[in-house]
């Protein structure tokens, strides 16, 4: 039963890191963009959305204000790249820093900002009748991921959806169609960036219940991880848009998952979650080269009894 | 139709890197002219190119295409009026997107992008026949990710690409040069058919002689960065490698010698 409800608790929170695992998806896979811009928007989301409903605001307007917050963040990091010409990690991670700033500004100088008015979580809790909090989150997280899914599938099929996708992959050869791939990396980026503060929204609202100023630490590995989780367990073959983002939200939930069983086994504490984090994403992005390195392996002692045999064949 | 008017290009300016590969460069080109170049290894035969597309500014001089100065329109602007065709199979699709989203691609090339649907089956119709013309048999491998062609089949679809809109001025710079003599041969004779067919305004360069020869009806040969001959019309169809040769001897007091342009 407790298995369950492990399963549960972290199917939930999967949920709503699924959503920043889209953003992360975004500009890792289809822009071919590092952006660590992430760590500073999942936390400018919180802090938009805790400020907010404490002040007042519907919690739905306030996911949507976070959301444009995001973008905006998207933006900054987009017009350093493009415009000023900075690679792209450090692009991402001088807007990074300053959000970090920015944050503070917002919490008002506090590292955590505990939302006391209802969220989103009390309100469909009361909408929907259902007293678990944690199959609420499912049922919830489950809408906001496939109306995202939808929207973005739809946005990705379009002229400039494809245009996005063409500069991601070659820039010189969408230079030379008439795309100016400045404007795509923007707007990717905002779309990426407004997604993650999004998620750092629901996070604040459905998880935490407050926002906090270091929740971003770490969450851009998160992402990549989930990602190649999503991709190594998924994603064989060529699939459609739609289902290599589902790939991603169940990428991100199997990664919850794993991290929740593995601290309900004593040997690990919560502070240990960044390794293993660290652990699965390096062993992950070494994947391609293990593999390759065991089959020069086969071949070599094959080649080597191969040898050995022929050799023998003289002797005799 | 486009004029370059000693256009200047260097690159590296204030290192000791610096280099002048464009000095004075004058060229006029007429409607439907198509035009051959050859030079030896960095006479600056890309770059004029690129200086034409936009990648590259020129320091000083002036681009003009149809009376418009597009001098320092952006690559992306200029896009509107141009085709164009690397030496690098690599360089002219998008590996992961499928033989139908690259044309797509292509088919938007002079418009405005938008929130319409990036490929419509109507088009798709259009991109069949166009690839049926090939005579690869690519029209059955639509959805087929680009990545999985070869060099030459993906060339034949740049080529595609770049023609599928009208372009005003179809830039090709060794474009076959990748390609095994057999394939390289076929692209070619699908770039000569593309072009005569549509009328189209042709730039192109080439290390083969021969081929520099028996296409098009101007051939201009570049040394140092700017134009040191240029032959056109009954001259140029009557002209024979070994009178290149020896132009080329000529321009640069034999120090082609050894370069790869006698081997072809
Ligand atoms: N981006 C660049 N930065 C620095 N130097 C460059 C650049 N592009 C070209 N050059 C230099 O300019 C010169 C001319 O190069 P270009 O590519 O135009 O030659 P080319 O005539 O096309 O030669 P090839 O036949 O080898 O293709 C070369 O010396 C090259 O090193
Ligand atoms: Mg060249």
């Amino acid at each position: 039963m407790s298995i369950l409800l492990t399963f549960l608790s972290g199917t939930a929170e999967g949920l709503w890191w699924a959503i920043l695992t889209i953003g992360v998806y975004i500009t890792y896979r289809l822009l071919d963009f590092a952006d660590l811009t992430v760590e500073g928007s999942l936390p400018l989301g919180a802090a938009v959305t805790a400020v907010m409903i404490n002040a007042g605001v519907n919690p739905i307007l306030a996911v949507l204000i976070s959301f444009l917050a995001g973008c905006a963040a998207g933006f900054s990091t987009g017009i350093l790249n493009t415009l000023c010409k900075i690679p792209p990690i450090l692009a991402g991670i001088l807007t990074m820093i300053a959000l970090y700033s920015v944050n503070l500004r917002i919490m008002s100088d506090k590292a955590t900002v505990t939302i006391t008015s209802e969220t989103l979580k009390e309100q469909t809790m009361n909408l929907l009748k259902i007293s678990n909090v944690n199959l609420n989150s499912v049922v919830i997280g489950v809408i906001f991921c496939a109306v995202i899914i939808a929207v973005l599938y739809l946005f990705f099929g379009t002229e400039i959806g494809a245009a996005i996708r063409a500069t991601g992959q070659n820039k010189n050869m969408s230079r030379a169609l008439g795309i100016n791939t400045n404007v795509m990396t923007v707007i990717a980026l905002m779309i990426s960036n407004g997604l993650v503060a999004l998620s750092g929204s629901l996070i604040a609202q459905f998880d935490y219940g407050s926002a906090i100023v270091t929740m971003g630490q770490g969450s851009i590995v998160i992402g990549l991880a989930s990602v190649i989780i999503g991709e190594v367990i998924f994603c064989h073959k060529d699939h459609n848009f739609a289902y290599k983002l589902s790939a991603m939200v169940f990428g991100a939930i199997i990664y919850r998952c794993i991290i929740a069983f593995a601290l309900r086994i004593n040997i690990f504490k919560a502070t240990d979650l960044k390794i293993m984090t660290a652990v699965i994403v390096a062993f992950a992005l070494s994947l391609p080269v293990i593999k390759e390195k065991l089959a020069i392996r086969k071949m070599k002692i094959a080649h080597i009894k191969e040898n050995a045999a022929q050799e023998g064949k003289k002797h005799a | 139709m486009l004029d370059l008017i000693s256009v200047n290009k260097s690159f590296n300016i204030g290192t000791v890197n610096e280099k002048h590969v464009l000095r004075n460069l004058n060229l006029h080109i007429d409607d439907g002219d198509f035009i051959t170049v050859i030079g030896g290894n960095g006479a600056g035969k890309s770059t004029m190119l690129n200086v034409i597309c936009g990648a590259y500014i020129p320091e000083s001089g002036k681009i003009i295409l149809d009376k418009t100065d597009i001098t320092y329109f952006s690559e992306w602007q200029r896009a509107k009026f141009l085709g164009r065709v690397f030496q690098d199979p690599m360089m002219g699709t998008a590996p992961n997107m499928q033989i139908e989203e690259n044309l797509a691609l292509a088919f938007r090339r002079t418009k405005r992008r938008g929130l319409s649907w990036g490929i419509t089956e109507r088009e798709k119709e259009i991109y069949h026949t166009s690839l049926a013309k090939l005579g690869l048999g690519l029209e059955n491998r639509m959805t087929s990710k680009v990545g999985l062609l070869s060099g030459g089949q993906r060339q034949a679809v740049t080529l595609l690409m770049a023609t599928i809109q009208r372009p005003r001025l179809l830039l090709l710079d060794e474009h076959t040069a990748a390609l095994d003599p057999k394939t390289a041969a076929k692209v070619l004779e699908l770039t000569n058919e593309i072009v005569t067919q549509n009328n189209l305004t042709t730039i192109m360069i080439t290390h083969n002689m021969k081929d520099a020869i028996n296409i098009g009806n101007r051939l201009i040969m570049m040394h140092e960065g700017h134009i040191i001959y240029e032959v056109s019309g009954e001259e140029k169809r009557n002209l024979q490698v070994s009178d290149l040769l020896k132009k080329f001897e000529e321009a640069s007091n034999g120090e082609f010698a050894n370069d790869r342009m006698m081997l072809s």
